[in-house]
């Protein structure tokens, strides 16, 4: 089995594996982990929730985006060791058993995504903002989506998307988009 | 990607961070990580420890002091003065450059203090730090000690720190005057670093510049004071010929490299106009009129 197949335990070396504990959407998780295990490794690998995605790994596509206390980051540039003792939300932590996030729900409405891959970063993206600016323009969505890359849609839906969860978000009900669909997405 | 092996340790507090550093040899400390952990899987650092310095209280402020100095602690993030209310009354060319500085999700970790302790030359921040005459604050086993930037710097990624020294905070002095000043990037796309970057900082008695300084990003092997620039303005009231020749002195300071980014000489003309541009921000309504 590779390092990352499992939550590695090494006892080769004397650098001393560590007990950490989090509450991962909500629930207290602990693992015994090397501290060169980066967090996107112990969420998809370790913990099973495969929902967040590492397209690059190397920091530049935000497809691994999770909350991390409530901020966005990217965890394929941050340790496990480091989350001991925090709050992480992955996209799993989104929806409840019988609902999607409004956010979901915005995606799906708006088809805000095509094959998916950047779609978990984009909403723990999007969950951030509108947790702290619910009524964003477009630009302020734009921007807050800007470390997030994606390859399919061409951002319009996406925005679209939070445009809608956001409005959602506040009470109203968003107005049916359908007519502006079939563009040049 | 992973890391090579190493040891991680979470100090509480400054003093046991700063033995930490002491005990263990090649150790290293981690801020934000924005810069280092992509180091680090890449393998182009593998220090055995590192020395997280995000769980010590007490240096995540920024603010003005009563001395007229504005502070910046270790764990001050790119997003905490991006998103300040009141960071841009006191430090105009720090709030500009602020949501400049790579994308909205690093942003959340990386440190202002971290970016300057990397030393990249395409570093957005020390190039405001310049601009400002700013210093950095290190704290090692014997105390503090305060370093001007232009010290603090030695080259492409390396500093004059000690390997048990941590920088604790960034200090701007107090401004000799009203304090203005901005900041202008080109990047190709979000998140990336600068094809060019001018960061301006002047003082102003009334009309007239009292003191001024330019840093330059991504246009030589490091962080560039236009020197020249600024003493073209220091004393002037921003006339349209002290602007052109303040443009002209920071193109000429440059040594940039044609690379996938644009050519020498396209970035020497985006410098001479972004000082153009951000002067003329700035000019008085006389200046323009005459
Ligand atoms: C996709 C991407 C785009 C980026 N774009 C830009 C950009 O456009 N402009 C820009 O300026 N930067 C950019 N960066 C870099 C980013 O700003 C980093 O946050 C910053 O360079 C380093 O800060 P940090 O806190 O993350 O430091 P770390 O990565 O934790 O550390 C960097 C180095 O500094 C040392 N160090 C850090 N803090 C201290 C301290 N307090 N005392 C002593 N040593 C210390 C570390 O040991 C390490 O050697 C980008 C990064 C990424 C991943
Ligand atoms: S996988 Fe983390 S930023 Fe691309
Ligand atoms: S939907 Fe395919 S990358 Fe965004």
């Amino acid at each position: 089995m590779t390092l990352f197949e499992e939550v590695p335990v090494t006892t080769t070396d004397d650098i001393p594996v560590r007990r950490v504990e989090m509450r991962v959407n909500g629930e207290t998780r602990a693992a015994n982990i090397e501290p060169r295990l980066l967090l996107a490794h112990l969420i998809r690998n370790g913990l099973q929730l495969t929902g967040t995605h590492t397209g690059c790994d190397t920091t530049n596509c935000g497809a691994c985006t999770v909350l991390f206390d409530g901020q966005p980051v990217k965890s394929c540039t941050v340790f496990a060791v480091q989350a001991d003792g925090h709050d992480i939300t992955t996209v799993e932590g989104l929806a409840t058993a019988s609902e999607l996030h409004p956010i979901q729900e915005g995606f799906k409405d708006e088809h805000g995504l095509q094959c998916g891959f950047c779609t978990p970063g984009m909403m723990l993206s999007a969950k951030a903002l509108l947790d702290e600016n619910p009524n964003p323009t477009e630009d302020e969505v734009r921007w807050a989506l800007s470390g997030n890359l994606c390859r399919c849609t061409g951002y319009q839906n996406i925005v679209k998307a939070v445009l809608w969860a956001a409005e959602k978000m506040r009470g109203g009900a968003p107005a049916d988009a359908s007519a502006d669909d079939g563009g040049d997405a | 990607m992973f890391p090579s092996r190493f040891d991680y340790k979470s100090p509480t507090s400054l003093e046991e961070a700063i033995s930490l550093l002491a005990a263990n040899e090649d150790a290293k400390v981690l801020a934000g990580g924005q810069s280092l952990i992509p180091m680090m899987k890449l393998r182009f650092a593998a220090p055995a420890v590192l020395v997280d310095i995000n769980n010590i209280p007490g240096l995540d402020g920024h603010g003005a002091q009563s001395d007229g100095s504005y502070r910046i602690g270790a764990l001050v993030r790119h997003a905490d003065l991006e998103k300040s209310s009141t960071l841009g009354d006191h430090q105009p060319t720090i709030a500009a450059a602020a949501p400049l500085v790579a994308d909205p999700i690093v942003r959340t970790r990386g440190t202002f203090v971290g970016s300057v302790c990397h030393a990249d030359p395409q570093g957005d921040w020390a190039s405001c730090m310049v601009a400002l005459g700013g210093s950095i604050v290190a704290q090692g086993p014997n105390g503090r000690r305060t370093i001007a930037v232009d010290e603090f710097v030695s080259g492409p990624f390396q500093t004059v720190l000690a390997a048990d020294e941590i920088a604790v905070e960034a200090v701007i002095p107090p401004a000799s005057g009203t304090r203005k000043g901005g900041y202008l990037k080109l990047e190709r796309r979000v998140g990336d670093f600068a094809t060019a970057g001018v960061a301006l900082s002047l003082e102003m008695s009334g009309s007239t510049v009292a003191k001024a300084g330019i840093g330059l990003t991504g246009v030589g092997s490091s962080t560039i004071s236009a020197t020249e620039a600024s003493a073209v303005l220091v004393g002037s009231s921003l006339d349209d010929a002290t602007i052109a020749a303040a443009a002209e002195a920071a193109a000429a300071a440059t040594s940039p490299r044609s690379d996938h980014r644009g050519s020498a000489d396209y970035k020497r003309h985006i410098v001479a106009t972004f000082v153009r541009r951000l002067l003329a921000q700035h000019q008085p309504v006389e200046a323009k009129v005459a």
